[in-house]
């Protein structure tokens, strides 16, 4: 019986889908699964931003402290992608990662895949493509929830 | 175009400033409304509004309005308590295309208070589940206490056969459900674009980003269906208050295909 390697895994998900094959393996060399119980820190805010998470299973929820308490602004599940600040200085969390349910993620090592992309800027350029669909995405999304349109209806 | 009398039966607040009123008629009552029309609702002394149907009597046996206090005349509908009367002229307008979507899968996709004319869509595919394939729901809203018919969303979530997703724009700590726009949750759902026929009621920019991400999973805009909103006065094609191109939105709408709402929609942005 054939097990599934953390490349097959990378492999199959639409994240990921315009990197070349050899791109995979590099990105596995950075990557590990790890599980998360419900409730536990996957991120901090302001704590070094040294990964990122591809979940798996489960959902993540991402955290903002506001006055009267942290407010849920975002939320991941499998399929999705949390956390950039691993890419840019100075390479921070600027929120907080929190599993709601018990979850199971692929961590990928950022430092690592920085170096990577370094030696190879070919092989850094997908993977900047790969996160700038992912960061169009949120910027989209959140476009549309600033004009807050539930709150607001046409007065009669 | 003179309302009938009728009397709120029961109230119930569905969030801050949303209220379900129950109507019962006081003598002969309204022709049956179906699913995505509208009333006219005359909240004496203050003046009438267009309020669609949350619940149409065939589905639970009342003529139910959910409404949001918006301006003064929903402010006054919203305000008022059993035993209130309350004019009623109608039905009006365009319903969701049901029997279009025989024998299809059926995507439902409300933002806001757009869940409240879906209500009797979902109603009725839950009532006739077998002429449908698969069936889903997704519903996007501001927070976790303005999401409506919270307890019938439980029930519908509860189902084997109906796929129900929710999102909310921004939550306290401690919610564990979906936090985004309604798009994020369309790859999720269970549909065949090449079949699929979807239903969307929302805020208009909800519902030309739904058709977007619809239109490019492989949906057609002749199978995307939302119901336009636009300032009806006299409900029935003659005012113009509600003119939207060659459209009375009253008389012609309110919902319509995305083929034929899309380009009217694009010249209003102009």
């Amino acid at each position: 019986m054939r097990t599934s390697t953390m490349r097959d895994l990378l492999a199959g998900q639409a994240v990921f889908a315009a990197l070349e094959p050899d791109d995979l393996d590099l990105l596995a060399g950075c990557a590990r699964n790890v599980r998360f119980d419900a409730g536990s820190l996957l991120a901090r805010e302001d704590e070094p931003a040294d990964g990122f998470y591809l979940v798996r299973h489960g959902r993540l929820a991402i955290e903002l402290h506001a006055p009267g308490g942290p407010l849920v602004v975002d939320s991941a599940v499998a399929g999705d992608v949390v956390g950039w600040s691993w890419l840019f200085p100075p390479n921070r969390w600027t929120a907080d990662v929190r599993a709601v349910e018990p979850a199971r993620v692929v961590a990928v090592d950022g430092r690592c895949l920085r170096d990577k992309c370094e030696v190879d800027p070919a092989f850094g350029y997908r993977i900047m493509r790969c996160f700038t669909r992912v960061m169009i995405e949120r910027i989209e999304a959140l476009r549309i929830r600033l004009l807050d349109l539930y709150g607001t209806s046409r007065a009669g | 175009m003179t309302p009938l009398a009728y009397r709120v039966v029961h109230r119930r607040d569905e969030a801050a400033d949303v209220v379900t009123l129950d109507l019962a008629a006081d003598g002969p009552g309204i022709d049956e409304p179906a699913p995505g029309q509208f009333t006219m609702l005359y909240a004496f002394g203050a003046g009438e509004a267009p309020i669609s149907v949350s619940g149409c009597p065939a589905d639970d046996g009342v003529l139910r309005h959910t409404i949001r206090a918006a301006g003064p005349v929903t402010r006054a509908l919203c305000d008022l308590a059993p035993g209130d009367p309350v004019g009623v002229r109608g039905p009006y307008g365009t319903g969701w295309p049901l029997d279009a979507a025989a024998g299809r899968d059926v995507v439902v996709v409300a933002g806001g208070i757009g869940l409240a004319p879906l209500r009797p869509v979902v109603q009725r595919l839950v009532a006739e589940r077998d002429r449908f394939e698969r069936v889903a729901l997704v519903a996007g809203t501001r927070t976790p206490d303005d999401l409506l018919f919270a307890p019938e969303l439980a029930g519908w979530r509860g189902r084997f056969d109906l796929q129900v997703e929710i999102t909310v724009d921004a939550a306290p700590a401690g919610w564990r459900g979906d936090v985004g726009v309604v798009t994020g949750l369309l790859p999720r759902m269970p549909f065949d674009p090449g079949r699929a026929v979807a239903l969307a009621c929302g805020p208009e920019v909800m519902m030309r980003v739904v058709a977007r991400h619809l239109l490019a999973a492989g949906v057609s805009a002749d199978r995307i269906h939302v119901s336009l909103e636009r300032n009806m006065q006299c409900a029935v094609g003659h005012c113009g208050h509600c003119q939207l191109g060659p459209l009375f939105v009253c008389r012609d709408g309110p919902v319509a295909s995305w083929a034929v709402a899309a380009p009217l929609l694009e010249v209003r942005r102009r």
